[in-house]
């Protein structure tokens, strides 16, 4: 907001609406397209496994980095902001590790407890 | 941020209100904090989905030879490969991946009504709302035409022991694999679509406020950011849903 206030001066200054910046937007818009592009076509030209899933995480957090950082304008907001969201989405991130791990092990004791 | 239209003086002090915490307005602040909720509410969705998974069978054959059975989880591509208007014709996850580029795009549009409230050019802002109000409305038309096909299944259907076949899924029976496949596509890709709705409600009801001029005479177009921030985050969620969901 802070960077981007100069423009509304201008507009009550002068009356003038300045002209778009929108280079950047058309830039992440096109980065996002290309990493999506090669997501799909790794799903035809690789076969599944561990490996390809990594690649396919990979590429998300990397979609996710953009849209939040770019579209959303976290990037350039304060410090404090950006840890305020990022601390908790990566205890989020370890819960859900952490839920999968443990919830298999404890589906599979309960599996093999009945056979 | 402009305070043009504030009447009575604002308090400035540390400690009575008069700054923001991390130089954001407190719209936009609680806006992040119910987004990260929000956040916890699908990893939970992705986390059950990732459960049920596990504790079914993986599919053990080679690709080309896979078919529908309730003993073994489905391959994704081999479930969402129709396309509109081309009937029995294989196209692994073309329909999903134009889903994802039209949400995407949609994101774009936003940003730019976001740039244009900056520069408070209220015809900019009004036409990239509608571009994003079209492109909402086009995901979601997408999103029904995938949950009829889904919901109808395919000409060869699951054939079943007793010589039964079972055409398309609904919550208790399943064509393309074990129920709790077709429960949790319809409950993650239907909570993400419902957020979609939520999100061309909000967007309809800003577009209206732009045209009435109401963010104009306010002197910022915050409004505009606060839905945007909602809507980026309804396409990250798909990022995500994509991924686990269609890819892995």
């Amino acid at each position: 907001m802070a960077s981007h206030s100069h423009h509304a001066d201008e507009f009550e200054q002068t009356g003038n609406i300045p002209k778009a910046q929108t280079k950047v937007i058309w830039k992440t818009f096109f980065i996002l397209c290309a990493l999506t592009a090669v997501e799909f076509a790794f799903a035809f030209m690789m076969d599944a496994g561990t490996l390809r899933n990594a690649i396919f995480i990979g590429l998300t957090l990397v979609k996710a980095f953009y849209i939040v950082g770019e579209f959303m304008h976290l990037k350039h907001e304060t410090k404090g902001l950006i840890w305020a969201v990022l601390v908790p989405t990566v205890l989020l991130v370890w819960l859900l590790v952490a839920l999968l791990v443990e919830g298999t092990f404890y589906g599979e004791s309960v599996f093999n407890y009945f056979n | 941020m402009s305070q043009t239209t504030t009447f009575e003086q604002p308090n400035t002090g540390t400690w009575d209100g008069g700054n923001e915490p991390f130089k954001a307005s407190y719209g936009k602040l609680m806006m992040w904090f119910f987004l990260l909720s929000d956040a916890f509410t699908f990893g939970a969705f992705l986390t059950t989905y990732g459960l049920a998974r596990h504790r079914h069978q993986a599919y053990e054959g080679t690709p080309e030879a896979f078919t529908f059975s309730t003993e073994w989880w489905p391959i994704p591509e081999k479930v969402f490969n129709a396309f509109p208007f081309f009937h029995g014709v294989d196209w692994p996850l073309a329909f999903v991946a134009l889903m994802t580029m039209i949400l995407i795009l949609s994101s774009v549009t936003m940003v730019l009504a976001v740039e244009a409230g900056h520069r408070m050019d209220k015809n900019d802002v009004q036409k990239w709302l509608l571009w994003t109000i079209l492109f909402g409305g086009m995901f979601l038309g997408c999103q029904a035409w995938e949950w009829t096909h889904f919901i109808a299944g395919t000409d060869e259907g699951m054939k079943l022991a007793d010589g039964s076949v079972i055409h398309g899924a609904n919550l208790i029976v399943n064509q393309y694999g074990p129920p709790l496949f077709a429960d949790l596509f319809f409950f993650i890709t239907g909570f993400h679509g419902t957020h979609v709705l939520s999100g061309v409600v909000l967007l309809i009801m800003i577009f209206i406020n732009t045209v009435n001029g109401v963010y104009h005479r306010r002197g910022h177009y915050e409004m505009v950011e606060k839905v945007g921030l909602y809507w980026h985050f309804v396409d990250l969620v798909w990022v995500f849903v994509f991924t686990f969901f269609y890819l892995v």
